[in-house]
C-alpha cells in the first residue's frame, strides 16, 4: 500500500514530528480526542459508564449505539468511493427496507423472513445501481441521484400495500437486533462489528480487497490485467446496499415505524463525510475502513457533544460545518505544506 | 444541423410532449394559465440551476444551492424587520451569494478538494445559519414585496408571466450571454471539456474557477430573492434539497454532468418538465405526492439514458 507520499513537506521538519503529521489517522484522532476533551471539561461527567439494568450506559456508549447506522452507511460508502463512485441512494435504500419491513410485517410473514425480504429489498437496490454505473457506465453521482430522488417516493407507495394507516409495527427479532443488548453490549454494536470485521477481512485479506483499489485508481490499467471492472464495481454497489439495507433495519426497528420522507435523511451526506473525515479521497483508489468508523465516530461526537454541551440544537450544522471545513483543510496537501514551511521558519528564527 | 443543439431540441421535444399530454388528459391544461404559473412557481429553483449550469459544465457540482436559497429569504426577512428596504436587502444577499461562491471556488482550486465536500459543507453552514437566525417562518412586511410578486404582464389566453417568472427570463438571458459570447463562458466549457487542456491553452483555471462558483453562488442567491419575495417570507427550511432539483434539472436539459458539454437555455426547460409533473399529478388529485419523486426519477433516468446513447453515437462516428 502506498503511503501518503505526495504530503511530505518541503521544509525538513523533525523526521519524527514529520512521520507523525504524515500518518493519515493522526487528524481524525486529534479532532476526535479534541472533541471528547471539550466536552469533559464542559460537563464533567461526561466519561462516566454506569450499568443500569443490565447493561451500559454512558455517554461514550451513546455515541457508539447512535454512531453504529452512519457508520455503517459509511462502510459501504468507502468500498463505493474506493472504486472512484459514490452512492447518494444510501437514505433511500434505508427508507425503502423501512417501509418493506412495515410491509411484511403487517401481511403476516414470520420476522426472519421479514429480515431475509428487507436485505434482499437492499441489494435489489444495489442491483440497480450497479447495472447503471457498471454496465450502463453512467456517472456513479447521477445514477445513484436516480434511486435518491425517486426512492422515498418507492417507500411511500409501498406504505400504501397495506393501507398505510397504521404505519407502526412491533417485532421482538428485529427489535432485539437493534435496541436490545447482548450481555452488557448493545445487540447493534455486536453486530456492526462483525459486519465490520467480515468487511475488513474482505477487503484487507482477498485478492478482492486489491482489485478495488486498483479499479478505483485506474480501470482501464486494472481490466489490461484482466480484472474484471465492472464486476468488482456491481460488487461495491452491492456491499453499499448491504450496509445501508442493514442501517435501516435498525434504523426502522428504532423507531418500530416506516417513515419513509424523514428516516435516515441526509444519512449520505454524513457518511461521505465520515469516508472523508477518515482521509479517503473521492478520486478513488483506496478504501480506510477503520478510518471510516473514526470519521463516523467524530461526526457523531460532535453532535453528542452540542445536545450535551446544552447549546441548541441549531448549532449542530453550523459547528459540524467549521469542524469539517477545519479538518479538511488541516488535510490538503497545500495547505499543510504551507503550514509547515512557516513553521520550519518560525523555528529556525527562534533558534538564531 | 449543429449537433450540440440535439440535447436541447430533445428536452423541449420532452416538455412539449408531457404538456401536451397533460391537455389530452385534462381540460383547460393547455392554456397560458398552467404554463405562466408553471414558470411562476419554479422560477426560484430554475434560476438556481442556471449557476449550476455553469458549474456542472466545468464538470464540478454546487450542492449549497438550496440553503443558499433559505439563508437568504431568512437574511431578507429579518433585515425587513430592522426596517431596511427589501430591494437592498436583496442586493447585499446578491453580493454574499457572489461572494460565498467565490470562497468556495477558492477553496476547492486551492486546497485541491473535491467540489462535492466543499459545497457540502457549504449547504452546512448556510443551512446551519438559517436555524441559528430563527427556527420559524417570518413574514415580510414592507409593502414593496407584495406590490412586486403582484406584478405581471398578462399572457393571450388568460394566462400572467408573473415578476418572478421575468426575473427567471431575465437570468436567463444573462447566462446565455456569460456562456455563449463572453471568453469567461468559452474558458468554463475548456475547462469542463479536458482541464489539462484547458490549462495547457493558458485558460487561466484558478480565476475561472473562482468565476464559475461565484456564478452559481449568485445565480442561487437570486433564486432565493425570488423565492423570498414569492412567498413574502423568509423559512429556515425553505429550498431544502433544491440542490438536487436544480441538478436534475440541469441534467434533463441535456447538460452533460462529465463537463463540457451542454446549454444553459436546456435548463429552464428542465427545470419546467419537472414542475409540469408536479402540476399534472396535482391537477389529478386522486395520485399520491409521492409519484412525483417517482416520476422525476424515471424521467431523469431516461434522460440520461438518453444521452449515454447519444453521446455514444457522436464518438463512433467521431472514430470514424
Amino acid at each position: 500500500m502506498k503511503h501518503s507520499s505526495d504530503i511530505r513537506p518541503h521544509a525538513p521538519a523533525p523526521s519524527r514530528l514529520r512521520a507523525l503529521m504524515a500518518h493519515r489517522a493522526v487528524w481524525p484522532v486529534l479532532a476526535l480526542a479534541l472533541i471528547l476533551a471539550v466536552d469533559g471539561m464542559i460537563s464533567p461527567g461526561f466519561f462516566q459508564i454506569r450499568i443500569v439494568e443490565g447493561r451500559l450506559f454512558g455517554n461514550l456508549v451513546d455515541i457508539l449505539y447512535r454512531a453504529a447506522p452512519t457508520a455503517l452507511v459509511a462502510l459501504g460508502m468507502a468500498v463505493v468511493i474506493g472504486t472512484k463512485g459514490i452512492d447518494l441512494s444510501v437514505g433511500s435504500i434505508v427508507a425503502i427496507v423501512g417501509a418493506v419491513i412495515t410491509w411484511r410485517i403487517h401481511a403476516g410473514d414470520p420476522h426472519w423472513l421479514v429480515l431475509v425480504i428487507a436485505l434482499g429489498s437492499a441489494l435489489l437496490c444495489g442491483l440497480w445501481n450497479g447495472c447503471l454505473v457498471a454496465v450502463l457506465d453512467i456517472q456513479p453521482i447521477i445514477a445513484t441521484l436516480i434511486l435518491m430522488t425517486s426512492g422515498r417516493g418507492i417507500g411511500l407507495m409501498i406504505n400504501l400495500l397495506y393501507g398505510g394507516t397504521n404505519p407502526s409495527f412491533t417485532s421482538p427479532l428485529l427489535q432485539g437486533l437493534s435496541v436490545g443488548h447482548v450481555g452488557l453490549i448493545p445487540t447493534r454494536l455486536v453486530l456492526f462489528v462483525a459486519i465490520f470485521a467480515a468487511l475488513w477481512l474482505l477487503v484487507r485479506r482477498t485478492a478482492f480487497g486489491l482489485m478495488l483499489e486498483s479499479v478505483g485508481s485506474s480501470p482501464a490499467a486494472a481490466n489490461i490485467v484482466g480484472i474484471n471492472a465492472r464486476l468488482i464495481i456491481y460488487a461495491a454497489y452491492l456491499i453499499s446496499a448491504f450496509c445501508s439495507g442493514w442501517a435501516g433495519v435498525v434504523l426502522a426497528a428504532d423507531t418500530h415505524t416506516s417513515d419513509p420522507v424523514s428516516i435516515g435523511l441526509n444519512i449520505e451526506l454524513d457518511a461521505i463525510l465520515a469516508v472523508v473525515i477518515g482521509g479517503g479521497s473521492l478520486a478513488g483508489g483506496r478504501v480506510y475502513l477503520g478510518m471510516t468508523i473514526l470519521g463516523a465516530l467524530v461526526i457523531q461526537a460532535l453532535t453528542t457533544s452540542i445536545l450535551t454541551s446544552g447549546l441548541p440544537p441549531e448549532y449542530n450544522l453550523v459547528v459540524k460545518a467549521v469542524v469539517v471545513i477545519c479538518v479538511l483543510l488541516l488535510q490538503s496537501a497545500n495547505l499543510r505544506r504551507a503550514l509547515t514551511h512557516a513553521l520550519y521558519h518560525a523555528l529556525a528564527r527562534t533558534k538564531r | 444541423m449543429n449537433e450540440k443543439f440535439l440535447p436541447l431540441l430533445a428536452t423541449i421535444a420532452v416538455f412539449v410532449a408531457i404538456f401536451v399530454i397533460g391537455g389530452l388528459l385534462y381540460n383547460n391544461f393547455m392554456s397560458t394559465q398552467v404554463l405562466g404559473d408553471i414558470l411562476a412557481d419554479n422560477a426560484f429553483i430554475i434560476t438556481a440551476a442556471f449557476g449550476t449550469t455553469f458549474v456542472i459544465l466545468s464538470g464540478g457540482i454546487d450542492l449549497s444551492i438550496g440553503s443558499m436559497i433559505g439563508f437568504v429569504g431568512v437574511v431578507i426577512a429579518n433585515l425587513d424587520l430592522a426596517g431596511w428596504h427589501p430591494l437592498l436587502a436583496a442586493a447585499l444577499m446578491l453580493g454574499f451569494g457572489f461572494l460565498f461562491g467565490a470562497l468556495q471556488g477558492l477553496i476547492i482550486d486551492i486546497c485541491d478538494i473535491q467540489p462535492f465536500i466543499v459545497t457540502l459543507a457549504g449547504l452546512f453552514l448556510l443551512r446551519g445559519a438559517c436555524f441559528m437566525i430563527n427556527l420559524d417562518s417570518v413574514p415580510i412586511q414592507n409593502g414593496f414585496v407584495g406590490w412586486f410578486s403582484g406584478l405581471g404582464i398578462p399572457l393571450p389566453g388568460g394566462g400572467v408571466l408573473r415578476s418572478s417568472a421575468i426575473v427567471m427570463l431575465l437570468a436567463l438571458a444573462g447566462g446565455i450571454v456569460i456562456a455563449h459570447f463572453t471568453r469567461f463562458g468559452a474558458n468554463v466549457y475548456a475547462i469542463g471539456g479536458d482541464r489539462t487542456s484547458a490549462t495547457l491553452m493558458g485558460v487561466p483555471v484558478r480565476r475561472t474557477t473562482v468565476g464559475i462558483y461565484a456564478l452559481g453562488g449568485f445565480y442561487s442567491a437570486l433564486g432565493g430573492v425570488i423565492y423570498a419575495f414569492y412567498t413574502s417570507s423568509g423559512y429556515p427550511l425553505a429550498g431544502s434539497g433544491a440542490e438536487l432539483t436544480a441538478i436534475a434539472s440541469v441534467v434533463l436539459g441535456g447538460t452533460m454532468l462529465t463537463g463540457g458539454v451542454g446549454m444553459v437555455a436546456g435548463t429552464l426547460f428542465g427545470g419546467m418538465i419537472l414542475g409540469l409533473i408536479a402540476t399534472i399529478i396535482i391537477f389529478n388529485g386522486t395520485l399520491n405526492g409521492a409519484w412525483i419523486m417517482i416520476v422525476s426519477g424515471v424521467l431523469l433516468f431516461v434522460f440520461i439514458v438518453l444521452q449515454r446513447s447519444l453521446v455514444g453515437s457522436l464518438r463512433m462516428r467521431g472514430a470514424a
